[in-house]
């Protein structure tokens, strides 16, 4: 037989390819499976069993649901842990190993964990390994060890993701029988309709349950419910693994997210067939009767030779056939029921002559040394809720399938705000209420009778047509019984003395851990939760989460609908961060002259998104680099690129008082053709920003702002205005302009080469003022600024002509020795004007008169932002004052940036700027020292690297050019 | 260790209960507590260690530890901005080295290291500023470059050729991660085996007032008479101070976080990045505990978003690209109580008999112990102690803000 000695003849609707056969290894040996394979089924197929190993006591597991529900299939990919063996496809070379072991997945070296499950009862981590004290840190990195499941490769790539959107009238999640049918009416009813699988073929339970005893109305139902999908978008493979707010799903195939806006949305996403719990559940071998159907059906892979099916429904019966038809060996079934009930499959197993033992349960699983299969169960006759009489019957059996019930998968109901409760009738948690823009159809919602899963479809098709305001004809009927009764089994747990009664996989829960997390008083179903950490694993309860509820409710004697449930909450199944995060956008800004800087070989620094140009050359050469261009523009002239500058236009009769409001200073008088200073307080008086305004008419300003600050002060003069309602517009024009600013003694000769159309004479355009023009022909505002304490002007122009401007004022100033100068140079520059940087000379609790900035207040308005809080502080008395501090001796350092002055024991403040100046010979710089200690003059103490204490001299600003000459030359 | 586990495996070890059964309400308490989180519980539990105090209720709407104690990501850390900051956080520290001794029970105290990185120069200085706070007031916390963070976490992507390559870090080795729900479930059994009540599934529904004092609170299960009450609640502090009378300068907003499955241990230290809005701890079961920032907009509300973990993951694989096929398992989200200043408000309020807990933001885990200590201090002397003065409330009103805004975002 091709692809393994379990493979069954080929048969229709099969999912795997068997022209085409391909071959990795797992565990170090190689295996062959068939295209359309998954890792679990191709082992399955080759009599391999174990795939991993659990997560405290070590031990084999196999095989559980075939559907990617559980944790006992994670494996190893060499870049990729905890992946579903049961739902990932091999491919050609594809390298799996297993988890959690020590030696060989065969032959873990710590699967002696098993032995001590007694002495490690719940909670046990916190009632050990801290006594004495300090043992914990003995302990930690050996229990550390011990935990985790799959090893992370740190030398992985950043593999490719991506993300793409899709909008649809329609999503419908889950292509079942229900969902199927419910894509159809609703594409019918003229709807767009995306119609989402997690398989990789549609089919749902039609793809490997049987219905009926000839087994022929699934494949028969799958065929016409497909052929009416016509218009219907349908993603195979893929995961709708989360609902978030309005509708928004994403959906994950490989490795991409689809981001999906749908009006409404059908959630068909069926349930989870339960474990039943008796002593061994966990072993390889026993799965659930639905994963050996998928094996067969989808896979042709036969689950076993000998098999016991322990059921309390018709499925069990269904799954018996199954077995049988693909040649294994059914010993008995075991109906957890004291009375089955009859139907045409359960008639069609007594006349297989298939013994069946009423008011039985599978008891215990018995398995060869080292638990690596079973090879029996006994089985006993149950004599009240979760006991049993002491006869035992042992069938040999190397297969054991539960079929005793299901829970619904509400998960993304959850997600959406719906409500699940219990139902004491069909003893399932059931939908208690849809939100709106949801509908639920087929098993979630309770249906299990094909017909019934069918037309609740239909329905659910239809109802989702007519929420979006389509004409969707007549209402399609349901029938009232869905086949929900005698589906689950109300009490399928069996306690057992020797334990290893499982009730959450993932975590080696057995039932006495839920019992004696109650009894230690972690009574709340979430405290039992966080305790016991049930549910906490991979499978995130998928499993466990109804017999928690069970026996947390027996425990309490609380009914289960009071006991609640705990948070489901996204995503549904584990994603990736990749598939999250996608390609990654990080968007970058670049000025106008960005690639002149790059040429001219600039190290390029972030300021918010934009890149600015910190100097010119090579990182060792950055000292000299940074001191030629400061020396540069104090001695001949330089340029630098501005642009990041923020831009805002302020316009409308309102203009003047909108920014006397906004800002600490007056701006009613300040005369057209002029700039003014501008210190942005917020409403408690610390400053948050500054800039200038240039008022170019009556009713129009032009306002600057921070690089990192313009966005802020932006949204906070439309929030501020949507109050105040001035007559005043305000756009945020920074993107649209470029800036320079060229400075030092012959920036006048180099602009007047290229500027003809404005009188550049002092007399004429004096410091302080604005003016508009052309430079190289450009259209440019012109600005006369000081920031770096020369001569200069700034030079605001379309961007789009900013490399233009930039290469003609380079050509221009080339007789003069024009050289451009980075951010660094700047703040050498402006530091030693004593120019403060917001938010570097200035904290997040600064007000003006700290910052020695009480001149930039005007005094004579009735208001602006922060004002009030500003007086009652200097009322009170501030309590830290900036400087400028001068340190003289050249054997001292420099002091760093946030260096703290203190005194004695106290903190008074910290350096905020420093720099060795060439300009000045000496080290000069910003620092908060105490009122009291803010005289020129006065010394105070500077905390340096080593705690060393050195001395720095209080000097009046500007350290250089004390009376502005340069500037307003 | 040994000999507690050998207890239970050959059967003398009996499961008793750590916490008496839920009792009826009482008329009338000494203390009523609002809140069973972290803070609730240690605030209880003090008073009953230390003063003796048990007549005390605390009353708690959902369950023990389910609010931001649940949800929070256990980062344990004292390197602030200022040093009212550093001295607090810090007095919280020690007493958390201790706690499991204190309370019998492992609550998992792991000093990892914490780094928060610079990735920009604003950020250097900032890390510089706290790092010399830190140094000055004897806590171990220092500014490191790429060369050293690179040999103590060599995991991280110390690339230059990314958009925002790590400049440098502020490294504190004392910081660390715990078993929160161990924390509120330790300080709990402590609390209620000396004899004061907790009361779960016990909503407040508005306090009592009579001549200006609070001297009782309505509930969903009856009113209860109070000599004092506290109010230690997260994510609703604004609502529970209206009930009682006056207004919090707090805004609320979603903090969300998320896990991944578990994972052999490969990553020891807690890295922070304030620029990329990342932070992420590997815990001892092996998941890694990630979050960013809060989120842009105000609302009562614990819902979960897409675009969060889109943004954190992007970023996550800047700093770590060999994370890109590890799976999240589980994401959620608490509410944030965001002050001006970053800092909490704590201790008297304008109600006499009503004191406050509350403007915990993304910082509130840390500071269990220390809350709950010096809350039991306060109760039972009447006298606000010294570490908490400068948290007041008032001090928005009188201009003494501590402004942590720096060490607070996104560190949590």
């Amino acid at each position: 037989m091709s692809g393994g000695a379990n493979r069954l003849p080929e048969r229709a609707g099969e999912w795997v390819d068997r022209a085409r056969s391909v071959s990795f290894t797992f565990d170090g040996k190689s295996c062959q499976g068939l295209e359309g394979d998954t890792i679990a089924s191709a082992l399955a197929a080759n009599d391999r069993w174990i795939l991993s190993r659990s997560f405290k006591y070590r031990r084999p597991r196999g095989i559980l649901t075939m559907a990617g529900q559980d944790a006992n299939t994670l494996v190893q990919l060499p870049d990729e842990p905890n992946v579903l063996a049961d739902t990932r496809a091999i491919s050609d070379g594809l390298v799996v190993e297993g988890q959690n072991f020590d030696g060989s997945l065969e032959n873990d070296r710590g699967a002696y964990m098993g032995l001590f499950s007694k002495f490690l009862p719940v909670g046990f981590y916190y009632k050990t390994f801290f006594r004495p004290r300090g043992a914990w840190k003995f302990w930690e990195p050996i229990v550390r060890a011990r935990a985790g499941l799959g090893k992370i490769n740190e030398k992985a790539h950043h593999g490719y993701y991506d993300k793409a959107y899709g909008w649809y009238d329609v999503a419908v999640i889950g292509g079942g029988p229900a969902g199927m049918a419910a894509a159809a009416s609703a594409a019918k009813a003229g709807a767009e309709v995306l119609l989402v699988e997690e398989n990789p073929h549609l089919g749902g339970s039609l793809a490997y349950a049987r219905f009926d005893a000839d087994g022929m109305e699934s494949s028969k139902q799958l065929e016409a419910l497909k052929a009416d999908l016509g218009g219907v978008e349908i993603m195979t493979g893929a995961i709708c693994n989360g609902w978030f707010e309005d509708n928004w799903l994403p959906v994950i195939k490989g490795n991409r997210l689809y981001k999906i806006r749908a009006k409404h949305v059908v959630l068909a996403t069926g349930s989870i067939e339960q474990p039943m719990v008796f002593h061994n559940n966990d072993l390889p071998g026993i799965m659930q009767a639905s994963a050996a159907q998928r094996l067969i059906r989808q896979y042709g892979v036969r689950p076993g030779k000998r098999a016991v099916v322990a059921t309390a429904n018709a499925d069990g019966y269904a799954a018996a056939l199954d077995l049988r038809q693909a040649g294994c060996e059914v010993a008995a079934i075991l109906d957890l029921r004291a009375e089955p009930t009859n139907g045409a499959i359960v008639n069609a197993v007594r006349d297989h002559g298939i013994p069946v033992h009423a008011g039985s349960t599978a008891y215990e699983a018995v398995a060869a040394k080292g638990n690596r299969h079973i090879t029996a169960v006994t089985s006993a006759k149950i004599t009240g809720r979760g006991e049993c009489g002491s006869g035992r019957d042992r069938f040999d059996c190397d297969l054991l399938c539960m079929a005793t019930g299901y829970t619904p998968t509400h998960h993304l109901l959850s997600h959406a705000g719906g409500e699940v409760g219990y139902d004491g009738a069909s003893e399932m948690f059931c939908v208690r209420s849809v939100p709106d823009g949801i509908t639920v159809a087929g098993s979630l919602n309770g249906s299990y009778d094909l017909g019934a899963t069918i037309a609740e479809g239909h329905y659910a098709g239809w109802s989702a047509a007519k929420a979006i305001g389509l004409k969707a004809g007549r209402q399609p009927r349901v029938p009232n019984d869905r086949g929900s009764l005698n589906r689950s089994h109300p009490w399928p747990i069996f306690p057992h003395p020797k334990g290893k009664d499982f009730i959450d996989y993932d975590e080696d829960l057995q039932v006495r851990d839920i019992q004696n997390a109650i009894r230690e008083g972690y009574e709340h179903i979430e405290l039992v939760k966080r305790y016991s950490t049930v549910g906490m694993g991979p499978s995130q309860g998928r499993h466990s989460a109804l017999t928690s509820v069970r026996l947390t409710a027996d425990e309490t004697g609380q009914d289960i609908e009071v006991v609640g449930r705990t948070t489901s909450r996204p995503p549904f199944t584990a994603e990736t961060f990749g598939v999250l995060a996608g390609r990654a956008f990080e968007p970058v800004r670049h000025t106008a002259m960005h690639h002149r800087h790059l040429e001219l070989g600039a190290q390029m620094m972030p300021a918010g998104l934009w890149l600015r140009p910190a100097y010119y050359g090579t990182q060792d050469q950055k000292t000299a680099c940074v001191e030629a261009e400061a020396l540069n523009v104090r001695n001949n002239v330089g340029l630098i690129d501005v642009s990041t500058l923020g831009g805002l236009e302020v316009r409308g009769p309102d203009a003047a008082e909108f920014l006397n409001r906004m800002y600490t200073f007056a701006y009613l008088k300040q005369p057209v053709g002029r700039s003014r200073y501008l210190l942005l307080t917020d409403e408690t008086g610390v400053i948050a920003d500054d800039g200038v305004a240039c008022r170019f008419g009556k009713n129009h300003f032009y306002v600057t702002a921070t690089t990192g600050g313009v966005d802020n002060v932006y949204r906070s003069m439309l929030w501020r205005n949507a109050q105040w309602r001035l007559d005043v517009d305000v756009t945020n024009v920074t993107a649209a302009y470029a800036g320079v600013n060229i400075a030092g003694p012959k920036s006048r000769d180099v602009l007047a080469k290229l500027c003809t159309d404005v009188d550049l004479s002092p007399e004429a355009f004096p410091y302080m003022e604005i003016r508009t023009g052309t430079v190289a022909g450009i259209p440019a505002r012109l600005m006369r600024v000081g920031f770096v304490g020369e001569l200069g002007y700034e030079i605001h122009i379309p961007s789009g002509q900013g490399e233009a401007l930039w290469d003609a004022l380079m050509d221009a100033g080339r007789d003069d020795a024009i050289r451009p100068f980075g951010v660094e140079a700047q703040r050498m520059l402006r530091l030693e004007k004593g120019h403060i940087i917001i938010s570097q000379d200035t904290d997040g609790l600064t007000i003006p008169h700290e910052a020695d900035m009480a001149w930039a207040i005007g005094r004579k308005k009735p208001y602006f932002v922060g004002g009030r809080s500003i007086d009652i502080q200097v009322a009170r008395g501030i309590e830290r004052k900036l400087v400028g501090f001068e340190i003289a001796d050249p054997a001292v350092p420099v002091p760093e940036e946030c260096h703290l002055t203190v005194r004695g024991e106290e903190i008074v403040g910290r350096v905020t700027s420093a720099v060795r100046s060439p300009s000045l010979g000496k080290t000069v710089g910003l620092a908060y020292v105490a009122p009291d200690q803010s005289e020129p003059g006065t010394e105070f103490d500077i905390k340096i690297d080593g705690g060393r204490i050195i001395k720095g001299q209080v000097v009046k600003l500007p350290f250089f050019d004390a009376d502005n000459a340069r500037q307003e030359l | 260790m040994a000999f507690a586990l050998l207890k239970y495996g050959l059967g003398f070890g009996k499961f008793e209960r750590q916490f008496p059964k839920q009792k009826d309400l009482k008329d009338s308490y000494d203390v009523v507590i609002v809140g069973g989180g972290g803070h609730g519980a240690a605030t209880a539990y003090y008073l009953a260690r230390d003063y003796g105090i048990t007549n005390v209720a605390i009353l708690e709407r959902g369950y023990l530890g389910g609010g931001n104690t649940a949800r929070n990501t256990t980062i344990i850390r004292s390197n602030y901005l200022t040093p009212e900051g550093v001295k607090f956080y810090d007095e919280s520290l020690s007493l958390y080295k201790d706690l499991s001794n204190d309370f019998d029970m492992n609550i998992m105290y792991s000093e990892r290291g914490h780094f928060t990185l610079a990735h920009t120069d604003a950020a250097v200085r900032t890390s510089r500023w706290r790092a010399e706070v830190n140094k000055h007031l004897g806590v171990d916390s220092e500014l490191v470059f790429p060369d050293e963070i690179g040999k103590i976490c060599p995991q991280l992507n110390l690339s230059q050729d990314v958009r925002y390559p790590v400049m440098g870090a502020l490294y504190h080795p004392p910081g660390a991660i715990a078993r929160h729900d161990a924390v509120a479930w330790g300080y709990a059994r402590g609390a209620t085996m000396r004899g004061t009540e907790l009361h779960q599934k016990t909503e407040v529904t508005g306090i009592t007032r009579s001549n200006g004092k609070a001297v009782g609170v309505e509930t969903t299960r009856g009113p209860v008479k109070a000599g004092k009450i506290i109010q230690c609640v997260a994510g609703r502090s604004s609502l529970l101070a209206k009930m009682a009378g006056f207004k919090l300068p707090i805004k609320t907003v979603p903090l969300q976080a998320c896990v991944s499955q578990p994972l052999k241990p490969f990553l020891d230290a807690i890295i922070v990045s304030g620029s990329l809005h990342v932070y992420i701890s590997q815990s001892s079961r092996g998941e890694l505990v990630m979050g960013g920032s809060t989120d842009p907009y105000g609302v009562y509300q614990n819902r979960s978003t897409l675009e969060f973990k889109e943004g954190l993951m992007a970023h996550m694989l800047e700093l770590f690209p060999f994370l890109g096929e590890v799976k999240i398992l589980r994401q959620w989200a608490g509410m944030a109580d965001m002050t001006p200043d970053f800092s909490p408000v704590m201790g008297e309020t304008p109600v006499d008999n009503y004191y406050i807990d509350a403007g915990w933001g993304t910082w509130g885990f840390k500071a269990t112990p220390v809350c709950g200590k010096r809350n039991a201090e306060m109760l039972a002397t009447g006298k606000v102690p010294e570490v908490l003065e400068p948290f007041r409330l008032s001090r928005f009103n009188e201009f003494h803000q501590v402004g942590e805004k720096g060490a607070a975002s996104v560190g949590h």
